[in-house]
């Protein structure tokens, strides 16, 4: 196996683009790691991208918006007090990862590269309309978070590429965005279902929302139907209730070991209509 | 013996002391399984089956053994032939013979000069198989068209006809059930599902093993019982028992799934095949998980006959247990401790050992008694809820008391049943306000105790401290506990005695830490022990006063005359004695050995409320309170770990543990993120409370504590979910898809 350093992402993603065989990227290590450890996977080219410059920082723009770096941890966005103020559900979703020692490496962008469906970190990305900035062989462009995943334990990044930093819109006023996970224990656990809402009022009444559902298919998705079930509204019981229904609409789950179709659909209308109303708290500043 | 007698001069039994082992512990000082390496030694690797039921056609090992730096292979050729009874069990366990019989059974090991080159190694030795059918479930497993585990495997406690993985068949009872069932108001038949769970003891199996050709080898490994690890390894591998020494290491956890042997003959087999390097084979979680001891899972019907005034008249159990692909699962266990708390007009008890292609079962604190007290505690609370009656004073009413018949034969000694209901009932968490979607349950639990083979030896050192060698390791506090004891007798302060669990060289053979027994049967050993020493100090007092031995007694660690008739001689302490033992007779000490008779059964009732979410059937644990007979609690932060420790377990055995299986039979959830014991923040700070009625088979009137607290959680859970929620949850585990299934139908009428 070959360990790389690599001082730039031009030359991680030309050192990806040019590896032959198995090739692994290294920020927090919390998935690479064990996968290697059990055998799972065994690397030819492991490329630790923690030496380039910046990939620990978390930087406000001068539009509001953030640019955090693919290395920081869960415990350094839960540490940031202004970035949990703007965005406490993309947080609350990363912070859910693990234990508190995975806590101290666990990444974003590893979470988002795992491929899981049932990642915690990413439904609140999606609903929040962040968007990754990727590097490749052919130089560097953007695409929205919930263009990544591509079904379990894959993403649509082309080979050599690879994400450069997560980017997250200004906040604005009147928004609140929250995220819920169902799991059997009360944490150091997978989520059986997992639902971000992220919503903006003018006065009581929702104006926009994004809606993403977890574990309840492939691949972690944007649900346009839930969003639209409480636009308009004030979220009351008629609207919680047509969410609830469009979530469960927008579920196409498995059974396995962690959770029946059954169970993971109708606790996904559930998240939602919870999810939901701490948004939307949230929005009003309670 | 009346409790205040004891209690009058007691000095150190029943205080707190730091225990002996924490620094070592929290220090990462303390030498576990995996922690012993030696010069030369090489790291051992298993091959294990991926298949449930499988011939295996072949073993090619020859890419394997053609990789530098691995010394040796070993597959079932490597064993002896011709073992009977359980040490053929074992040796087919260690090793597959003709046929894998579970996903994870043992088919090859190789040693190599790393760990890594061990893996690979075990990577390239091919196995060819040829998958058979297999079955799972114990109630698939006995029918008669089951895939047959065994040709064979009935014993003759079998009836004939029965189906063919039936290996052994259970029948007791007394009274006239029929009688007593006709003379009952309401009487209810249900059935029950437990599912197996394994222990989840944090250290995984591991030990450094080394084997000479001369058939003299040594072993450190990680274990409840040193001579049981000596006697197995010696059977499974043709050895003289004598000729091994084995040394245990401290223990992260046990919980009885250490009392016996998993890969420990591997590694002697594969030093003895390397030249005698010792090997060193340290499981992986998956390894634990798919082949090492979980316990049995079972399949239960009881009926229950009981008057509109809650006296339970009659009662019959039928219980079908699988232990994986071996007899041994302890159904008899689970008849015989099911109605315990209950004294019965009428029972009948009819049990099936069933096998299955599942690892076989190891012990698991208080084997079979949390299954029975699922069935037969959900039962009574189905009925007192029929009948509308409390149900704890529906379990007070039909308590055994000493003198009883226990539902399993024999008659109850000095027993603690009704002292705890009491305290139970008296407890403040029973008062504690309920709210919405919340629930309160109950349920009683029952452990024997045992006793079993005990060899214990004391010194006095040369400065008057006092070392005590025991052969029973240290799971739950039973060195501090020995340690007070001890220092009790002698009348010396607790850190003046430490107290080793030593290797098999050093002391005759000592059943394991088992059977919530070391406590009570080291402990009784070590009093003996002491007094012997006591009396040899008295004597040597006695030789230089130049009195009668029999005017010495000894008080507050000295010799003193017995009376102003004796002599007057200023008291003689421990320290000058032992200082000068080399010229006044030699080494001082004390040894007992026996299987001490009186261990105490212990009762207990554990009381827990639940809240259970309609919307997602998650049930949060909100407060939970054991109650348990410890005779005596010598250090009774131990005993309340132990209380808070089995319900801990149970708690997790109930809610969410479960052994998933997928249609080719292999284990899906080998790891800790999927094979789910509770995380810290599941539980609420279990409540205990200690009740003492005193064992007067103990000198201190110690009754064992470690297994009985397993016992309720499972109907007391299942009890307060129908509670909080009004469904009924008659199979394990009650977790969320399957709660909030129940509450669906129940609202779906």
């Amino acid at each position: 196996m070959n360990y790389h350093t690599p001082s730039t992402f031009e030359d991680a993603a030309r050192l990806a683009g040019a590896a032959g065989g198995v090739t692994r990227f290294l920020a927090g290590g919390t998935d690479v790691l064990v996968q290697m450890r059990a055998g799972m996977v065994l690397p030819d080219d492991l490329i630790d991208l923690k030496k380039i410059p910046g990939v620990h920082d978390i930087v406000q723009g001068a539009d509001g918006g953030w640019r955090i770096g693919i290395a920081v941890p869960g415990a350094a966005l839960g540490a940031h007090a202004a970035l949990v103020a703007d965005w406490p559900g993309v947080v609350e979703g990363m912070e859910l990862v693990g234990s508190t020692q995975v806590q101290g490496r666990a990444t974003l962008a590893g979470n988002l590269c795992n491929g899981s469906p049932a990642a915690d970190s990413v439904p609140g990305l999606v609903a929040a309309g962040a968007t990754v900035e990727i590097t490749g062989p052919d130089g560097t462009r953007s695409a929205p978070v919930e263009e990544i995943p591509a079904g379990p334990g894959k993403t649509t990044l082309a080979p050599g590429e690879l994400i450069s930093a997560i980017l997250l819109p200004p906040r604005g006023k009147a928004g609140g965005d929250a995220y819920l996970r169902f799991i059997p224990r009360t944490e150091m656990d997978i989520a059986v279902a997992g639902c971000a809402v992220n919503l903006r009022l003018e006065g009581d009444t929702i104006a926009e929302a994004r809606v993403a559902l977890g574990a309840v298919a492939p691949r972690i998705a944007l649900a346009p139907d839930c969003a639209a079930a409480i636009i308009g509204t004030t979220l009351d019981e008629a609207a919680l209730a047509a969410l609830d229904a469009a979530a469960r609409a927008a579920c196409s789950p498995i059974d396995d070991k962690r959770g029946t179709v059954a169970f993971r659909t109708e606790v996904a209308g559930v998240l939602a209509r919870r999810a939901a109303a701490i948004a939307y708290s949230r929005a009003k500043g309670e | 013996m009346a409790k205040d007698e004891l209690g009058e001069t007691l000095h150190l039994v029943g205080t707190r002391p730091l225990r002996p082992d924490g620094l070592d512990k929290v220090t990462g000082r303390a030498r576990y399984g995996a922690d012993v390496s030696m010069p030369g030694m090489l790291w051992g690797a298993v091959v294990r089956s991926p298949h449930a039921h499988a011939r295996i056609v072949k073993i090619d090992a020859s890419k394997a053994e053609a990789l530098p730096g691995v010394k040796a292979v070993v597959t079932r050729a490597d064993f002896p032939e011709g073992l009977t009874g359980e040490n053929w069990n074992l040796q087919e366990n260690t090793m597959a013979g003709e046929r894998a019989l579970y996903d994870g059974h043992a088919v090859a090991a190789v040693a190599a000069t790393s760990a890594l080159r061990a893996q690979e190694a075990a990577r390239l030795i091919e196995v060819e198989y040829e998958v058979l059918p297999h079955v799972i479930d114990v109630d698939d497993a006995i029918r008669p068209d089951a895939p047959v585990i065994r040709e064979g495997a009935a014993d003759a406690t079998v009836p004939e006809g029965s189906p063919p993985n039936v290996a052994r068949y259970i029948e007791f009872g007394h009274g006239d059930t029929e009688a007593g069932f006709a003379a009952a108001d309401l009487v209810r038949e249900r059935s029950y599902k437990t599912e197996a769970t394994h222990q989840g003891y944090i250290e995984p199996h591991a030990c450094l093993g080394q084997l000479g050709a001369d058939g003299k080898g040594e072993m450190w490994v990680c274990t409840q019982g040193q001579w049981y690890i000596r006697q197995m390894c010696s059977s499974v591998l043709g050895l003289e028992a004598a000729q091994l020494r084995v040394t245990p290491s401290e223990i992260g956890g046990g919980f009885g799934g250490k009392t016996t042997i998993f890969m420990e003959p591997l590694s002697l087999a594969l030093s003895r095949k390397a030249g005698g390097r010792p090997v060193k084979i340290v499981m992986t979680r998956s390894e634990v998980l798919r082949a090492t001891g979980p316990t049995a899972s079972a399949s239960m019907d009881v009926k229950i006959g009981m008057t509109k005034d809650g006296m339970i008249t009659a009662a019959h159990a039928e219980f079908r247990m699988q232990g994986g692909a071996f007899p041994g699962a302890p159904v008899d266990m689970a008849l015989y401790c099911a109605f315990a708390p209950y004294k019965l007009p009428a029972a009948q008890h009819i049990g099936y050992d069933v096998l299955a292609n599942r690892p076989k079962c190891a012990a698991y604190r208080a084997p079979g008694s949390p299954m029975g007290a699922f069935a037969v505690e959900s039962l009574i609370d189905e009925m007192c809820r029929e009948l509308g009656l409390d149900a704890l004073e529906v379990r007070l009413k039909n308590a055994v008391k000493e003198g009883d018949r226990a539902s399993y034969g024999p008659t109850f000694g000095s027993i603690g049943l009704v002292e705890t209901l009491e305290a139970a009932k008296s407890h403040p968490n029973l008062a504690a306000p309920l709210g919405p979607n919340q629930g309160r349950g109950i349920a009683s639990g029952f452990w024997f105790n045992h006793s079993g083979e005990t060899s214990v030896s004391l010194a006095i050192s040369e400065d008057g401290t006092v070392q005590v060698s025991v052969g029973t390791p240290d799971i739950g506090g039973s060195r501090a506990s020995i340690a007070l004891m001890t220092a009790e007798t002698v009348g010396i302060p607790y850190e003046d005695v430490r107290v080793n669990v030593v290797e098999t060289g050093a002391l005759g053979v000592n059943e394991p830490t088992h059977g919530s027994r070391a406590t009570f049967a080291s402990g009784k050993a070590a009093v003996v022990a002491a007094r012997q020493a006591i009396a040899e100090m008295c004597r040597r007092a006695a030789a230089e006063w130049g009195i009668d031995p029999e005017a010495v007694e000894w008080a507050n660690g000295a010799a003193q005359p017995a009376g102003p008739n004796a002599g007057k001689f200023p008291p003689m302490g421990i320290e000058e004695i032992a200082a000068k033992m080399g010229s006044t007779g030699g080494p001082i000490s004390g040894h007992h050995e026996s299987v001490p008779e009186g261990a105490g059964a212990s009762f207990g009732c554990h009381v827990v409320d639940v809240e259970v979410d309609p919307e997602t059937g998650r049930t949060t644990v909100l407060r939970y309170l054991v109650v348990q007979d410890a005779g005596r609690a010598i250090h009774p932060s131990y005993v309340e770990g132990q209380f808070q420790g089995g319900a801990a377990q149970g708690i997790g055995w109930a809610l969410n543990e479960a052994y998933i299986y997928g249609e080719d039979g292999r284990l899906q959830n080998a790891v800790f993120l999927d094979y789910r014991v509770p995380v810290a923040s599941d539980l609420p700070m279990i409540d205990t409370q200690i009740v003492e009625v005193p064992n007067p088979g103990h000198p201190f009137g110690v009754r064992g504590v470690g297994e009985t607290g397993i016992t309720p959680p499972l109907p007391a859970i299942a009890n307060a979910i129908e509670a909080a929620a009004g469904v009924r949850m008659r199979s394990l585990p009650m977790s969320p898809p399957k709660v909030l299934a129940a509450i669906r139908a129940a609202r779906e009428g």
